[in-house]
């Protein structure tokens, strides 16, 4: 994975609470076995109309939309189902972070895994940012995952998000988390000793 | 130090604790997989060159992207869609090349995932569990710590049977009192997500307790347990009891004799200490509760069935505001409209929320020697093969089929549309399901969550129905 530390970018907004993974990406999109083309279906359904036009008030479909690279979205983004293709669409569309005011715990651990960033703001700034993005078609914002601090470029404000501590070092040093468990391996091994299996599939 | 439930599987659990800088690492007793969440996860194993783990805690089955229609002559499931048929036969391929055992498409044991592993006796009290799937919280109606996990964590359980977690908070919803009559398990939980909200579980392990929680057979506690996640809880639990001990004594997983009676000691020690604390509690009255039903696109929009429809202009918060209006739209309601006598479309019983066999017991019940009202599609999908066959012994299939309803194969099916059991654009459904987002059931699909009785309900008289004014 490639290390992520700071970035400067395009920020454009859809203020809607509760944006569940099934909007992210519908399920009729989940029948790939493989990552390719996710970022197609992203929004689907909010994109595109049933004949597969796009619809014109969508803000992903605004030309202003063009090169964003951040998704300002409303509270308890990414809830409902666990689908890790909600991170692989939004990534596949080119966002590297969604700024909201709460993120749905799946959601937040899957796009962690991902390189997409889900930055945490409170209620003001969230507001700041989605007055922005409403003025200025767009605004430009700068993520810096060093000293965890979001600037808003054009709104003269600087705050300071949260991260999973681990989760950040994994992303700082584009290592992935499945490297680490398996250097567990001593401990893992140890628990197994003492601890003999409590159920089995195969009889 | 007096512990709670969960603190007790938890730390059972525990290769490594949490540090400041680094998640726990802790052990997975049995890993569920399916079809859809799981392909990108086995591509990772053949990528770095590794095996499965533990082949034998985890089982996989066939369930999301299955259809539902009749078996051909043969008595195979004819799967048409070519998508489907790719990814039912890459599962297939890597259980067999990773030892992992399948419950196959069709095959007697196959189902919903979570209406699988508790029928098998595999769901256990104090287990850890996971799948790549969010309602997994089901299986916390034993008293197992059980909860979704994306696909790179399948894969990391795959290869190590292990996850990196950090450790949720606790979250106590105390019911007490009892149900009224037409009042179910369903309409519980209904009214807990409609109280603390879709976000108001984030970051917590629930556990639910209280007399009106006691009083539930195992399969209602599973439709409790099943939607702690729509109320964004990473898992619901309730503590073990006689319930639990004797719905998992005898099943084809269970422990036998000696080991049966030691799990049964251990199982006995799990529930929460007296003196225990929990981070956050809440408490309900059972008795005041009537059926529930969705009014909106997110599972948190639940009113009592005989309220109407909540007005956008009522709420203060501006983003609330929009998100109620928005979805008001998407469901073409009108704000102060009664939701009794609103017109429905389909009628879907099933899903891993409420297509076990009490589910259609109740359903079956209601719908004897009735009739579904002219014009309405009533699909009656089992959640498994055994639930299926357990339906047909009793007789069930026949009073849905000739009330005429659709009596169909085990799956997730119109729960979420994806083996085109879906709805049409702009019909009503109401659904026994868990979710009600925007085109869950198919695009453009409008979907009313509510139990299996007032569904049924809804099925005989074409219209939202409070089932309590047909109970003789
Ligand atoms: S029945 Fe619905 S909620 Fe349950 S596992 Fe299947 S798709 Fe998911």
């Amino acid at each position: 994975m490639e290390p992520i530390t700071t970035f400067t970018a395009k920020a454009i907004a859809l203020p809607i609470d509760n944006i569940d993974t099934d909007q992210i990406i519908p399920a009729r999109f989940l029948k790939a076995t493989d990552k390719q083309g996710m970022g197609d279906a992203l929004f689907a359904d909010w994109r595109f109309d049933a004949a597969g036009n796009p619809r014109p008030d969508f803000v992903l479909n605004h030309p202003e939309a063009a090169g964003a690279e951040v998704l300002v979205a409303g509270h308890n983004f990414g809830c409902g189902s666990s689908r890790e293709h909600a991170p692989w669409a939004l990534r596949g569309h080119g966002f590297k972070a969604v700024i909201s005011t709460y993120f749905a715990d799946i959601f937040r651990n899957n796009a962690l895994k991902n390189g997409l960033l889900p930055v945490t703001v409170d209620a003001e700034t969230y507001r700041q940012l989605v007055s922005l993005c409403e003025e200025g078609m767009g605004t430009t914002v700068t993520i810096d995952l060093t000293s965890l601090i979001l600037t808003l470029n054009e709104g003269n404000r600087q705050v300071a998000f949260p991260i999973d501590s681990f989760a950040r070092y994994c992303l700082l040093n584009g290592i992935d988390q499945l490297g680490f468990l398996l250097q567990q391996e001593e401990a893992i091994a140890a628990y197994e000793a003492e601890h003999p299996a409590l159920v089995q599939t195969i009889a | 130090m007096p512990q709670t439930l969960f603190e007790k599987v938890w730390n059972a659990h525990l290769v490594r604790p949490e540090s400041d800088e680094t998640p726990a690492v802790l052990a997975i007793d049995l890993h569920l997989i399916h079809e859809v969440t799981s392909p990108q996860a086995f591509t990772l194993l053949r990528e770095r060159g590794l095996r499965v783990r533990h082949p034998e805690r985890t089982l996989a089955t066939m369930d999301h992207n299955t259809p539902t229609t009749p078996r051909d002559a043969n008595g195979v499931i004819p799967v048409t869609d070519p998508q489907a048929r790719a990814q039912l036969s890459q599962l297939e391929q890597n259980c067999a090349e990773f030892g992992i055992p399948l419950y196959a498409l069709g095959t007697e044991n196959n189902g919903i995932v979570h209406v699988v592993g508790p029928e098998q006796g595999l769901t256990q009290p104090g287990l850890t569990m996971v799948c790549g799937d969010s309602h997994t919280s089901t299986h916390g109606a034993f008293g197992a710590l059980a909860f979704g996990i994306g696909t790179s964590e399948v894969g990391h359980v795959l290869a190590t049977q292990c996850l990196l977690q950090s450790r949720p908070r606790t979250f106590a919803i105390q019911v007490n009192g009892q149900l009224q009559p037409g009042v179910t398990a369903k309409d519980i939980i209904l009214a807990i997500i409609a109280t603390i909200g879709v976000g108001g579980g984030t970051g917590y392990v629930v556990e639910y307790t209280g007399e009106a929680i006691r009083a539930l057979s195992m399969e209602e506690r599973m439709t409790i347990c099943n939607m702690s996640i729509e109320g964004g809880a990473r898992a619901g639990m309730i503590a073990p009891d006689d319930t639990t001990i004797e719905y998992v004594a005898g099943r084809p997983f269970a422990p036998k004799g000696r080991a049966w009676d030691a799990a049964v000691e251990r199982w006995r020690t799990l529930p929460t200490d007296e003196g225990a604390t929990y981070d956050r509690t809440i408490t309900l009255d059972a008795s005041t509760l009537a059926p529930m039903i969705t009014y909106g696109t997110n599972p948190g929009m639940g009113i009592p069935i005989t309220e109407s429809v909540p007005d956008p202009a009522s709420l203060d918060d501006p983003g609330a505001r929009l998100t109620l209006d928005k979805s008001l739209r998407y469901m073409g309601l009108i704000p102060g409209q009664r939701m009794i006598g609103h017109p429905v479309d389909v009628v879907f019983i099933g899903s891993c929320t409420n297509s076990r066999i009490s589910d259609l017991r109740q359903a079956a019940n209601l719908m004897r020697g009735r009739t579904v009202a002219p014009g309405v599609r009533v699909m009656v999908v089992p959640g498994s093969q055994q639930v299926k066959k357990q339906a047909e012994a009793e007789g069930l299939h026949q009073v849905f089929l000739s009330a005429g309803a659709e009596w169909r194969e085990a799956g997730c099916s119109m729960c979420l549309g994806m083996n085109g059991d879906q709805l049409k654009p702009r019909q009503y459904a109401v659904s026994t399901s868990n979710r009600n987002f925007e085109g869950r059931q198919g695009p453009g699909g409008r979907t009313f969550l509510a139990s299996p009785l007032t569904a049924a309900a809804a099925a005989l008289t074409g219209v939202i129905t409070d089932v309590r004014t047909m109970l003789s």
